[in-house]
């Protein structure tokens, strides 16, 4: 293949700071940027995350959504509740969320497709148990500037009571989240080997 | 090419999968082979992305687009795209078509589309192969026979370069639908009472097969509506065995095999279907006879209820989250618990979409509409030029436009609003789309979702009504 590609993801290690909570289900990625901001350029999307749960009809925020809490300036890690991401594929849900700081994102369970979206924008969606992300909601109401600490090499968290938590992650998508290597540049490496399964099925399956 | 003789029992998808595979690596990952790939205007960034890193489309026939989430529906204009942005997502993806060598049908030929209503249409997705397209309701080619499912854009971009996908590999989730689907059941009363038992997480990391009686009997079309919303039931994919029924209908399609091609392809579709035996991570199992007309009340499509019944009270949800939930749900939709459902005015109706907007879906609807008069703005947006052009051959265009509907051109319209065609703040609208989502009909729309014989009577009535009161049995 003479395809080239340059990897332009950001490593991830570790991280410790505060968090914004987002204590509902079904969060699907409609709220996290609604579909008429996703023809403007990456850029200008930025100040639309959430923008209809966030903003009021005059522009102005809406007390009271964690976003804009002032705790939530700096945040890296966002924590909801089950079925995180759900509904429509759109990659601007991550990216919107990487370009507002967000690195991680802590759930019961995540929508699929976000789920290996944010593995292509460098980010990190930890799957917990229900109860863990119920402690850790019911905390953060009370101490919203709680801080958190994320460590993928250990695959661990860190809440703020002190207890540790471990996570379970691929290890494929852990190591292309270390060394901030992106799909495309490691699939090239295995050129052959696509090139030889087209041989395969170009026999079997003529028709196609 | 028959699984060999004593192997294990393999599910459908199982044998699917294994014939995708490129590369299994130890760490649980694989490198799948992807067949056929489906590109739309939302699409045009990632295409440009490719452009822009200098790489190349290593299988350009293996690409077909369409565009359909910009274009408006009252024009085949694209000049008169007012936004910019919208106008160059629609140019931009026949430019990038144009200059690799990717087939488009473009706005203005009869076979543009919805990007999962022209699939099928045009005899591209087959039994037994892989296709991919970067939206969720890919899930929608499943119901002839093979692995399709929503990718992000990264990934398209990835698609384009390598024809292939990192992926782990899913569960199997197999559900059933036992006894014959009562008079005026259709595919989307099915999932819709599916979505609501198992949640709309039910089916997450899973691949969903439907199976039995209850769907064996539904037509190729009411099968497409029903894989189109396994994703709303957090399904990787939803997929029905192919039959006599899919290859009928298959049959004679443009990219379809034909002669001597198309009796080895048969031959190779009949040992697609899931082996007796075969075991699935988990299985569910619905009534066929228990399914009602449904329509959903909250924002969410696990919040669906038959027509006959009444809003259900937060108080009695089972636990502290889902109480909150419905009552978010409720206070969205303006909605009082214990309201029967029949009881609530709709402001207007919507009937199209990647899920019904189908030829046989405007015909269910036009059965309703005959003779009657819509009582609130209810549009029409066929699925394809070749819906439109069929539907108008048979009159149904005719019987819409008598009864006071708006006829319009091919495309996504209202399901999403990309294209700027969106609802009024407050409004209520009952849809055949797939998404009751806060906003996704427009800021503060009220979105309920029913199959289009229920949006049609809807229509002539100003409210939910049980169409199987409106259409002779
Ligand atoms: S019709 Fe709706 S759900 Fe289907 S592809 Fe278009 S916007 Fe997406």
């Amino acid at each position: 293949m003479s395809n080239e590609h340059k990897q332009e993801l950001r490593p991830f290690d570790r991280l410790t700071g505060t968090a914004v909570a987002i204590d509902q289900p079904n969060v699907d990625t409609d709220q996290i940027i609604p579909a008429r901001f996703l023809a403007l350029p990456r850029a200008e999307q930025v100040p639309h995350l959430f923008n209809d749960v966030r903003y009021r009809e005059d522009g102005s925020p809406r007390e009271g959504f964690p976003l804009n809490a002032p705790t939530a300036a700096g945040a890296q890690i966002l924590i909801a509740e089950r079925n995180f991401g759900c509904g429509s594929s759109r990659e601007h849900a991550v990216s919107v969320l990487v370009d507002n700081g967000f690195r991680v994102f802590i759930a019961p369970s995540f929508g699929d497709i976000f789920h290996n979206n944010s593995f292509q924008n460098g980010a990190l969606p930890i799957r917990l148990p229900s109860e863990r992300i119920r402690e850790m909601l019911d905390h953060l109401a009370k101490r919203p500037d709680a801080r958190i600490t994320v460590d993928l090499e250990a695959q661990t968290v860190t809440g703020p009571d002190n207890w540790t938590q471990s996570f379970e992650i691929d290890s494929f998508r852990k190591q292309c989240l270390i060394d901030g290597t992106d799909d495309i540049s490691l699939t090239l490496k295995y050129a052959d080997a696509i090139a030889a399964h087209e041989r395969r099925a170009a026999a079997e399956t003529d028709w196609l | 090419m028959a699984e060999a003789q004593g192997a294990k029992p393999a599910t459908m998808f199982e044998k699917i999968w294994r014939r995708h595979v490129v590369v299994d690596r130890p760490d649980g990952y694989t490198l799948l082979y992807v067949d056929r790939h489906l590109l739309h205007d939302g699409s045009y960034n990632a295409f440009r992305r490719l452009a822009a890193n200098g790489m190349k489309i290593r299988h350009p026939e293996r690409s077909f687009a369409t565009p359909d989430h910009y274009m408006p529906t009252n024009t085949r204009d694209k000049s008169t795209i007012a936004d910019p942005n919208h106008k160059r997502m629609v140019t931009g993806l026949a430019e990038h078509a144009a200059a690799t060598g990717v087939t488009i049908f473009d706005i203005g030929d009869r076979r543009q589309g919805i990007v999962h209503v022209v699939g099928p249409e045009q005899g591209i997705t087959l039994p037994g192969i892989t296709l991919v397209c970067g939206d969720s309701h890919t899930s929608t080619h499943g119901a002839l026979g093979c692995l399709a499912f929503g990718i992000g854009s990264s990934e398209v971009t990835h698609v384009l370069a390598t024809q292939s996908l990192w992926q782990r590999k899913p569960k199997a989730m197999r559900v059933n639908i036992d006894g014959a689907l009562g008079f005026g059941i259709t595919g989307k009363d099915v999932i819709l009472a599916i979505i609501a038992r198992i949640g709309a997480a039910g089916g997450t990391g899973h691949v969903l097969e439907y199976a039995g009686s209850g769907i064996r009997q539904l037509s190729i079309e009411g099968r497409l509506t029903l894989c189109n919303m396994s994703i709303e039931g957090g399904g990787r994919a939803g997929m029905i065995a192919p039959d006599d029924k899919t290859y009928e209908y298959i049959a004679g399609r443009p990219y379809a095999p034909k002669d001597a091609a198309w009796d080895r392809a048969l031959a190779f579709w009949r040992s697609l279907p899931s082996d007796d035996g075969a075991t699935f991570d988990r299985e569910v199992t619905l009534s066929g006879p228990d399914i009602a007309p449904m329509v959903t009340w909250g924002t969410s499509p696990e919040d669906a209820a038959p027509v006959t019944e009444a809003i259900p009270d937060p108080a009695s949800a089972a636990d502290a989250s889902r109480r909150d939930g419905q009552a978010r749900a409720l206070a969205y939709m303006g909605l009082e618990p214990g309201t029967p459902i029949a009881d609530i005015p709709v402001d207007r109706v919507f009937i199209g979409s990647c899920t019904n907007s189908r030829i046989e879906d405007l015909r269910m609807a036009a059965a309703v509409a005959k003779g009657r008069k819509a009582q609130i703005p209810s549009w029409i947006v066929p699925g394809s030029g070749i819906i439109k052009e069929q539907a108008e051959a048979e009159g149904l265009d005719k019987i819409f436009t008598e009864a006071g509907f708006e006829w319009r051109e091919a495309g996504c319209s209202m399901c999403v609003g990309m294209n700027g065609e969106i609802g009024r703040p407050g409004e209520r609208i009952a849809s055949t789309s797939n998404r009751n989502f806060v906003g996704r009909q427009g800021k503060g729309v009220r979105t309920h979702l029913v199959s289009p014989a229920m949006a049609a009577a809807a229509a002539v009535t100003g409210r939910f009504t049980d169409v199987r009161r409106l259409i002779p049995a």
